[in-house]
């Protein structure tokens, strides 16, 4: 078969909703697309973890903390699923880690703002995770068998941390004064970076939209974001709080919320690595691996002594 | 002003956006852990079902890794490890003469006779 | 209140000081660990020990109540007590150092928490035998998990096996305590200490290492006379609770 027929017989497939594999043939780009997004995925998770994980130490109780270090690990556990999925196209985790460590791999913008009181807490579960899982319902149909598995998993833990951050916050809009000052305080510190979390706007984009085609994605930011609006404008009602942004009205023509334009500048500038806290977030993962260098190396010089005792004893 | 805007979504973010890239001087270990896959049994009577996979120095360590993992909210009772390297696979390219030949043999299933409703429990 | 029950309380209070500092302490692994399986495999544990201590400040918060006519929960118990209550091993405090610190600290807590528990089983109090029913299954996991660390980097590379000796001579010090019965506890405990060295040294055998002899031993965590750290570790996870008294989280 030609290349040519090889990609119509491959776009077919995903016209018809059949999932690719692993071993099946796949045009080189549609390895490196899913590569990078599940990857970035992945170290979106690993990342994630540390803004949450800073308040673990001070979590304001122990039913608080227990929920806290279970959400913080469900995440180390998603960052795993995805690695796995990123392993079957051929890179190694280590690769993967290397990749991230050196600065040279992306993830998601948001994990370099930094959480400034326990309601961060809250605020990132409800909006953080809320903006997070409208992309992953859409991605457990995604083409690529491995990532669509990987996202049906995480999909069914995720919905414990939205729901959590928004009980964790409804208990703080019912307390003293200064608990209703610190939620509205990290709504409002959250709301505009959750947006961002979408991406640019779709009549921005430049990109032919290849994601679309080959159904790795399959809605557009803008589609997204507008779900994630509509959903939030009506949320916070149940709190008595505020989102941050004067031109939050619902549409009854269009039939959703109109919203405020982002802070596109901002935006640009924490992807590039100018954020409030990419750098402590790349030294801390950098100090975790470097750190655990010689307990791995460890692990397996003991396994491969092991080995050899066993086969010895076999002889 | 002209401002290239590429596509970005969460999960997608365009490679060398960072102004702050340091070059990749780490060395890959060659002491890092074999990958393993997982097969668990989520409950007494059925078959062990592939869960995922996973890292680990050895295969003792591959099942409590497996434990921590992959039962954190009671998801299996038995586990099952081999290290992913001892997985043989078919061939995508072999589909058609593997599996397209059973296609045309419908005598094969039950459903194909036609039996008097009279005759129950067959 | 009389002796026993005050005796009790502090007892129970001295289990639950144990499970909560030691996992305040583990939790600092979370997002840290050497890769990412066993960044999940020690918040197993550190989840584990800290349902351990909700579970015994609950029970306690209940004696307290009882006796006392208060309104004590376990949140105050964790929360609102100084350094000098705080009961719990010094061993628990510690700062973590490396991985082979952090391993053999769990293998010696979990070793010595197996022996106490299984007598706890045992023992007269329907509601401390019915926790160490439930922890013993968690704990028999924290031992094979940790004793398989300290065999594997003890008898690992020569950089780990200097760690794991690094470690022992860290921690020896500070296993002393677990056999020198507060007075709130009974004096057989010190028929704990053969066992469970004994299960100590099975491992360090595999491991390579050496049991330590000779040591002097430090004491004082039971009765509330603690290393340096721990009021740092108190003030950390306090913060909250003391900067807004009575707000419910």
């Amino acid at each position: 078969m030609s290349i040519h027929d090889l990609e119509l017989a491959f776009q077919d497939k995903i016209d018809n909703e059949i999932k690719i594999e692993p071993k099946d043939w796949m045009p080189e780009a549609y390895r490196k697309t899913n590569l990078r997004q599940i990857s970035q995925h992945a170290h979106s998770e690993i990342v994630g973890m540390l803004p949450e994980g800073n308040w673990i130490s001070r979590a304001p109780s122990l039913k608080r903390k227990a929920i806290l270090i279970a959400k913080v690990q469900d995440e180390a556990g998603h960052g795993l699923y995805l690695y796995a999925a990123a392993e079957t196209l051929g890179m190694s985790r280590d690769q993967l880690v290397e990749d991230l460590n050196s600065g040279k791999a992306k993830y998601s913008s948001i994990f370099n703002y930094p959480t400034l009181t326990w309601a961060d807490m809250g605020a990132v579960g409800w909006l953080v995770d809320g903006a997070a899982i409208l992309n992953q319902v859409m991605l457990c149909r995604t083409s690529y068998g491995p990532y669509a598995r990987a996202m049906v998993r995480i999909c069914k833990e995720e919905s414990f941390h939205q729901r959590q951050g928004f009980e964790s916050l409804l208990v703080l809009s019912k307390g003293t004064k200064e608990q209703r000052e610190m939620c509205q305080d990290a709504i409002n510190r959250w709301w505009w970076p959750s947006l961002m979390m979408f991406g640019p706007k779709d009549s921005e984009s430049t990109n032919s939209d290849q994601s679309m085609k080959w159904k790795i994605k399959r809605k557009t930011n803008d589609e997204l974001r507008q779900n994630f609006v509509d959903m939030i404008a009506e949320q916070i009602k149940l709190l008595g709080m505020t989102l941050p942004d004067p031109n939050l009205k619902w549409n009854e023509n269009r039939k959703h919320y109109d919203f405020g334009e982002i802070n596109w500048e901002e935006f640009w500038n924490v992807v590039k690595g100018n954020g409030p806290c990419n750098k402590q977030r790349l030294a801390a993962r950098n100090k975790a691996h470097d750190e655990g260098a010689w307990v791995r190396a460890a692990a397996m010089a003991y396994a491969e002594k092991r080995k050899n005792k066993l086969k010895t004893k076999a002889a | 002003m002209n401002i290239l805007i590429k596509k970005f979504y969460y999960g997608d973010i365009p490679d060398g956006a960072s102004e702050n890239e340091k070059p990749n001087t780490h060395k890959l270990s060659e002491t890092s852990w074999p990958l393993w896959e997982v097969f668990m049994r989520s409950k007494q009577g059925l078959d062990h079902k592939h869960a995922g996979s996973l890292h680990a120095a050895d295969a003792q360590m591959a099942i409590e890794n497996a434990r921590d993992v992959y039962t954190r909210r009671q998801e299996g009772i038995s586990i099952w490890v081999v290290e992913s390297k001892y997985i043989h696979a078919s061939n995508p390219d072999d589909s058609e003469m593997f599996y397209e030949p059973s296609e045309d043999k419908v005598y094969r299933h039950p459903t194909f006779y036609d039996l008097p409703d009279e005759v129950k429990h067959m | 209140m009389n002796k026993s029950s005050n005796q009790l309380i502090d007892y129970t209070l001295y289990l639950g000081d144990c499970a909560l500092i030691l996992g305040q302490r583990n939790a600092e692994w979370c997002a840290h660990g050497p890769i990412l399986e066993q960044d999940i495999a020690i918040t197993n544990i550190t989840l584990d020990v800290i349902g351990q201590s909700r579970n015994f400040y609950q029970y306690a918060a209940q004696l307290i109540n009882a006796v006392e006519n208060k309104n004590v929960t376990e949140d105050s118990l964790a929360y609102l007590r100084t350094e000098r209550d705080f009961k719990n091993l010094l061993l628990c405090e510690l700062p973590n150092g490396d991985w082979a610190q952090t391993v053999l600290r769990q293998f010696f807590f979990s070793t010595f928490q197996q022996l106490l528990f299984e007598k706890l089983k045992d023992g007269p109090d329907e509601h401390l035998s019915a926790i160490a029913v439930k922890s013993i299954k968690e704990i028999n996991y924290h031992i094979k998990w940790s004793g398989e660390w300290v065999i594997r980097l003890g008898d690992g590379t020569e950089e780990s096996h200097n760690r794991m000796i690094n470690a022992v001579n860290n921690l020896w010090m500070y296993t002393g305590e677990f056999f020198i019965a507060a007075d709130y506890e009974n004096s057989d405990l010190i028929l704990l200490k053969n066992k469970w060295l004994e299960k100590v040294k099975d491992i360090f055998d595999e491991a390579t290492l050496t049991v330590p002899e000779n040591v002097f031993m430090q004491t004082g965590g039971k009765t509330g006379n603690h290393t340096e750290y721990l009021g740092f570790v108190l003030s950390e996870m306090q913060s909250l609770q003391r900067t807004y008294p009575g707000a419910e989280w």
